[in-house]
């Protein structure tokens, strides 16, 4: 088990501290043809799942009235670079419910840093 | 042919270049010592034992197998299995250093015990439908005709024990080698549970 753990080691990457219900800006790497572009997507982390390199997450956003949702590995090299855009207070590991809820129903309440951190 | 065993560690993946995910097996391979050469002259095939694993408390070590190892003047060694390679000498080491990314390799070990199993998983049977009334779920049906040839086919699939069988897989790529901890990483699964031994060939 340590050795599998040595062996992902080096392909491992730095990864900003974020949790379920932060909304979060991925900056994702697409490659058109021999062209390679950054397109960020932007939305609220639903899901993490796996330990190690296997780890992955699930954002969800809205975009234009349809629910997308996409799930990137965590050190997956498409990913540029991510920033968490706000922190959300959420009770749940996994926000699967946001999927029924609509407009402002969907909403994950902001995590009050300056309470929490006291 | 190089040859080297090892023992399976487990799986994970890594990313390659572009950001694909490729499935690896973790094999601890090597260090391997000769023990024995085998010339056409004394045994009539040309080949190469070699021992993986050595045995710290001697005591477990019975007689017999002492004399063997005594002999080539190396420890004893767990598991030994012979590779017809050439142009190597008793005490000789084979390591991971011999295997490179990209090669080809076929992997062989003892698959994992799957116990008594019917005809559906042990050899691909479709069986029935499973509802509507069917009663005919996961049997194996007829197994011949009547008249001719009155009797069962020989190797006709039946249910049975199924598992911890020799198996090889072939054309496996080796990903990445790295031999300060003796080990490869090889794409896609290889026979055997978690700690299993395996060998690892390529040719040349």
């Amino acid at each position: 088990m340590e050795l599998i753990r040595a062996v992902e080691e080096p392909y491992k990457r730095e990864i900003p501290e974020f949790n379920i219900g932060d909304t979060v800006r991925v900056y994702v790497r697409v490659v058109e043809g021999d062209k390679e572009r950054i397109q960020p997507f932007e939305g609220i982390v639903i899901a993490r799942r796996g330990s190690g390199i296997k780890e992955t997450f699930m954002v969800r956003k809205v975009s234009y009235g349809i629910g997308v949702e996409r799930i990137f590995p965590l050190h997956s090299p498409v990913i540029e670079k991510m920033e968490v855009v706000r922190r959300g207070d959420v009770r749940r590991a996994k926000l699967y419910y946001l999927r029924h809820k609509k407009g402002k129903a969907a909403k994950v309440k902001e995590k009050d840093i300056f309470t929490t951190q006291s | 042919m190089t040859g080297i065993l090892g023992k399976k560690i487990g799986m994970t993946q890594i990313f390659d270049e572009k950001g694909n995910v490729i499935p690896v097996t973790v094999v601890q391979a090597g260090p391997c010592q000769v023990i024995q050469v085998k010339t056409v002259d004394k045994d009539g095939y040309e080949a190469v034992q070699v021992g993986f694993e050595e045995i710290k408390k001697l005591k477990r070590v019975n007689k017999p197998m002492k004399g063997h190892f005594d002999k080539a003047g190396v420890p004893p060694y767990r598991v030994l299995r012979e590779f017809p390679m050439k142009d190597l000498n008793v005490g000789d080491v084979v390591t991971v250093e011999r295997f490179q990314k990209g090669d080809k390799v076929s992997v062989s070990g003892i698959s994992k015990g799957k116990g008594f199993q019917g005809v559906m998983k042990r050899h691909g049977y479709g069986g029935g439908p499973g509802s509507h009334g069917s009663m005919f779920n996961r049997a194996p049906g007829s197994i011949g005709s009547s008249a001719f040839p009155s009797r069962v086919w020989k190797n006709k699939g039946m249910p049975g024990r199924m598992g911890g069988v020799r198996v090889t897989v072939k054309n496996l790529t080796v990903v990445d080698v790295k031999p300060d901890q003796n080990l490869l990483l090889i794409k896609g699964a290889v026979p055997g549970p978690r700690g299993g031994y395996i060998e690892v060939r390529k040719e040349d």
